[in-house]
């Protein structure tokens, strides 16, 4: 399985150091991206995912920094270790935008409001490649109207709030995707998007990554996002990676507690109004002020005194892997 | 002036509140003498009655306007057209035309749930003070029985009474958002409006706030105008939908018919682009073309003719009207379509 | 740059070590206070403040003489610095030091007080102009812009000409021609909280509009007020200096620091007497320098996007 894979992360820690607190945001992480597949990272808000994406792409803030753990990029036959790089040194720079990019939510402000669109898309190609302005502005039209943005070399020069929301983001995946990246990182893209659009948008990443191999690591809240576009599922709560697996193996046989509640708890179309919603009792502990052990325990119905301590990864079939230590009672 | 008509009931059901052809423009002002050079009609002519006892879902995309419809209701934006006829005990009086004092009568009667938990309440303010207010506006003035009111109330979304004492910013989202819901109760409303009022919260959080909304219907009778853009909460939520495309209803009617049977081809297509949390439901991917026009400018003759796969020479000319396809039963399912006569 | 990343992360080491120490340190309950107390130079400032005003409200501590009860004979006219008298005499006999105490209480009180009625006049209009919006806020905006772009100095003497050197004329003047900056910070805040959800809340319960305006609204915009209310007092203090220096300024028999600072207007005595002005000069500069410290403070403190 070695070859196909292009991200391996192994137990990666990241700790944010804000107002003399210590937010250990990413506790211990393990996943892989394998080439042409689709990761889909899920979990609620502050549980750390998009810390994790910002940490592969070494865009941490000031007050934050990777404590342990290694990122490992896979290029043909070389394994680079990202998170040895320099932040802003010239491997790093070269690595991030041209072979792995990013995406964001609010592509308002992932964009430049004073720089019009194409400007932005050039000079990005210009970082990368060396190729006069012309042949980057060429280079520019051609993947936003490949983006499906019409009227392309009119829109070149237009402004971020001339588009409407599908269409920024739409430029700004044609932004991520100029430079052909082995992977995309895409952190909640659609959220602030109509559902329409939205689909709209998942059609395109689909068609891209059938067209080019290109892996994505999808982050989102809605497992409906997952169960659409997901190969691969990782459940995280409060900086662990509780639950992870194929798409059949989560959605079929989820096994550790908060996966189950999770999907208890939201309402699926096409139940209609005889679904019992079993909402989870308690709420998402603050951030500085963690559980001992298990992040999931106190609300747990499955916990037991074990539970203080962190559980330990079991693999339980195929791919399918829990961070539990009473899973067994979930399967009953 | 009062306008008063005679309540009627229809299938038994009494009508709470009517809105009849209701328009809320907002006027573009350009120049340095603000001329109107145009307007957003964010409401376009809606007509739509709520049974009392119902929870009704407008659902829709960003620019169609429920949430604008939502507040246009409660006359907290100003209409530009039409009637919103209330049913005041039998008797019906359109809010928009009341003058102060009595709108504020009226507004004992149907109250709001925000959608942003963190700007719903005032972060300069405890809890008691931001609360205690909207009791003093009527007439409730002694702090010891707004005390007991309000923390009754708390007690009834699962918070404590030392809740009154603290600040907004003490609490999280779910539980601002519970906050906000005992506000809308303070007054005994009949209507209360609930604009996105899940929509901000992590989804295992929805789950406890739509259980609280619940309880509150069965315990209280209260009638529900469920304004969203998530169908999956609709379709367990909701008794009847209202589907809004740029300030029109486009279909009306109970809510397992529009699952089971969507008219309208946009329904058809907002139905097929939803992503569903199950890998075994399957559906045919509408993809739509384009983008939603701009409330500014919208299309001439059917507003979504612009997307729609069916489109016809007539719709690109005339808005098609708003009307009941099943005359012969109860169930009603209004359609504003043009292959639908 | 390496040495700044180095500062970084032993300051990351020791919040995990004391993390990992189970440290609890109480939520602080007042990080305005703490982000205060952590800028030196506000610290300072403050200090400076505080002495400076308990010398100029209590001056009888610090001096036996009082240079209201004028005694003027050869021994004291026009000395300079010695021991009887630190900062020496002036011309008619009174000790300069005490003179820069008690005067210091005149310039103090005109600043604060100006301050106050500008700022109370700003903030009232900026508050109900910024909430109703439409003709009123238009017509206050226009208005504001007059006064600021009229230049305030030639409207201040044209006004103390017309009615007068008085105290209270001035007081009166100051806060009639200074409010346009309180209003302004004021109006951004509430337009700003205009739209918030907390206010629409509230007018869904029929609350009248003045009370949202000025009990709900204007708390929250509390912050900036403040800040500048300090940065007020100092230009207040200011103004009045530049009017005595240019004559027109308050009554010469009020001892103020502006009056002290105008005999430097001859040549003479701007070189051969230099305790008549350099003293004050350098007690107002302080003195209005640590002001600006605080206010920076206050604003620093305030900023909750800025990381502790």
């Amino acid at each position: 399985m070695e070859q196909d894979l292009v991200i391996k992360v192994d137990n990666l820690k990241t700790y944010f150091y804000n107002n003399n607190k210590c937010n250990k945001a990413v506790n211990g992480v393990s996943f892989e991206i394998r080439k042409g597949k689709t990761l889909c990272v899920v979990g609620e808000s502050g549980c750390g995912k998009s810390a994790t994406a910002s940490s592969i792409m070494q865009l941490l803030p000031e007050l934050s920094r990777i404590e342990e753990g290694s990122i490992q990029y896979f290029k043909d036959d070389k394994i680079i270790e990202l998170q040895e790089l320099e932040k802003n040194g010239k491997e790093m720079r070269k690595i991030r935008g041209k072979e792995i990019a990013m995406i964001f939510q609010e592509p308002m402000t992932a964009l430049n409001p004073v720089l019009k669109v194409g400007y932005q898309i050039s000079e990005s190609l210009r970082v990368h490649y060396k190729i006069s302005k012309k042949e980057a502005k060429k280079k520019a039209i051609e993947v936003l109207s490949n983006m499906g943005i019409a009227l392309a070399d009119q829109r070149y020069n237009e402004y971020p709030h001339q588009y409407s929301g599908g269409m920024r983001q739409r430029a700004m995946i044609a932004m991520a995707m100029c430079c052909s990246p082995q992977v995309l990182i895409a952190d909640e893209p659609t959220t602030a998007l109509d559902v329409t659009i939205q689909a709209q948008i998942f059609q395109l990443m689909k068609d891209l990554q059938n067209q080019q191999g290109m892996a994505i690591m999808m982050i989102t809240h809605d497992m409906a996002v997952v169960s659409e576009l997901a190969d691969d599922v990782a459940v995280m709560y409060m900086g662990n990676i509780v639950e992870s697996g194929t798409k059949e193996e989560i959605f079929r046989n989820p096994v550790h507690p908060y996966t189950v509640a999770l999907m208890n708890s939201i309402p699926v179309l096409g139940r209609g109004k005889t679904q019992n919603l079993q909402p989870i009792k308690g709420n998402t502990p603050s951030p500085y002020n963690r559980p001992k052990g298990c992040q999931f325990e106190p609300r747990c119905k499955y916990a037991t005194d074990e539970c203080k301590k962190m559980p330990e990864e079991i693999l339980i079939a195929k791919g399918h892997k829990v961070r539990c230590w009473n899973y067994k009672k979930v399967l009953k | 002036m009062l306008e008063l008509q005679e309540g009627f009931k229809m299938n038994n059901k009494e009508i709470l509140l009517s809105i009849k052809d209701l328009k809320t423009y907002f006027p573009i002002k350009k120049g340095v003498i603000k001329r109107t050079v145009g307007a957003v009609k964010a409401v376009d002519g809606i007509n739509l009655d709520i049974y009392k006892g119902e929870t009704i879902a407008l659902v829709g995309e960003s620019g169609c306007g429920k949430t604008t419809l939502g507040k246009a209701i409660l006359n907290l934006v100003k209409s530009t057209n039409g009637e919103v006829l209330y049913n005041f005990d039998g008797k019906f009086q359109d809010i928009l035309k009341l003058n102060q004092e009595e709108m504020k009568m009226a507004r004992s009667k149907m109250q709001i749930i925000f959608q942003d938990p963190y700007s719903s309440l005032n972060p300069a303010f405890t809890i008691f003070g931001s609360l205690r207010e909207s009791l003093s506006t009527y007439g409730i003035k002694s702090k010891q029985t707004q005390r007991k009111i309000i923390s009754d109330l708390l007690c009834e979304v699962n918070l404590s009474e030392e809740a009154l004492n603290r600040y907004p910013n003490e609490f999280s989202g779910g539980q601002r958002q519970r906050i906000g819901i005992a506000r809308a109760l303070l007054i005994n409303p009949e209507l209360i409006v609930c604009d996105e009022a899940v929509s901000a919260l992590d989804v295992s959080i929805q789950a406890q706030v739509l259980k609280l909304l619940e309880k509150f219907k069965q315990e209280r009778n209260l009638t529900y105008l469920f304004i969203t853009h998530n169908l999956s909460v609709v379709e367990y939520f909701s008794d009847r939908v209202a589907v809004m495309y740029l300030g029109r209803i486009v279909e009306l009617c109970k809510t397992e018919e529009l699952f089971s049977n969507p008219l309208h081809p946009y329904t058809k297509a907002l139905l097929s682009a939803i992503p569903v949390a199950d890998i075994d439901y399957k559906k045919n991917q509408i993809i739509l073309k384009g983008d939603v026009p701009s409330p500014v400018n919208p299309p001439s003759g059917c507003p979504f003719h612009t997307r729609c796969q069916y489109v016809t020479e007539q719709c690109k000319k005339v808005v098609p009207k708003l009307i009941n396809i099943n005359k012969d039963n109860d169930e009603q399912h209004w359609v504003s379509c043009h292959l639908y006569k | 740059m390496k040495s700044r990343q180095k500062n970084i992360y032993r300051k990351m080491e020791k919040i995990k070590q004391s993390a990992e120490n189970e440290h609890q340190k109480k939520e602080n309950k007042n990080r305005f206070i703490a982000k205060f107390l952590n800028n030196k130079l506000a610290v300072l400032g403050l200090i400076l403040f505080i002495v400076i005003v308990f010398m100029c409200t209590f001056p009888k501590l610090f001096t036996s003489y009082n240079p209201s009860q004028i005694q003027l004979t050869i021994e004291n006219y026009l000395k300079p610095p010695s021991r009887t008298h630190i900062f020496g005499t002036d011309k008619l006999g009174r000790d300069v030091f005490s003179s820069i105490l008690y005067g210091g209480f005149q310039s103090i009180q005109i600043g604060l007080v100006s301050a106050l009625f500008a700022g109370v006049i700003g903030v009232s209009l900026g508050c109900f102009g910024g909430y109703r919006g439409g003709l009123i806020d238009k017509s206050f905006m226009r208005l504001s812009e007059l006064m600021t772009a009229f230049p305030r100095i030639v409207l201040v003497m044209l006004l103390v000409s017309i009615i007068g050197r008085s105290k209270m004329n001035l007081l009166m003047i100051f806060g009639l021609t200074g409010w346009s900056t309180m209003y302004r910070l004021t109006r951004a805040r509430v337009l700003s909280l205009r739209e918030k959800e907390f206010v629409q809340a509230l007018k869904a319960f029929s609350v009248s509009d003045n009370k949202i305006a000025f009990k709900h609204i204007l708390p929250n915009a509390i912050g900036p007020i403040a800040v500048n209310f300090t940065l007020s007092t100092a230009n207040f203090i200011l103004q009045e200096t530049s009017l005595s220096f240019l004559g027109v300024g308050i009554s010469p028999e009020i001892l103020t620091w502006g009056n002290m600072i105008n005999v430097a207007k001859e040549l003479a005595v701007f070189r051969s007497n230099v305790w008549l002005w350099l003293p004050v000069g350098i007690f107002m500069s302080l003195f209005i320098l640590s002001i600006n410290f605080i206010g920076d403070g206050f604003r620093d403190a305030s900023d909750t996007s800025q990381q502790g």
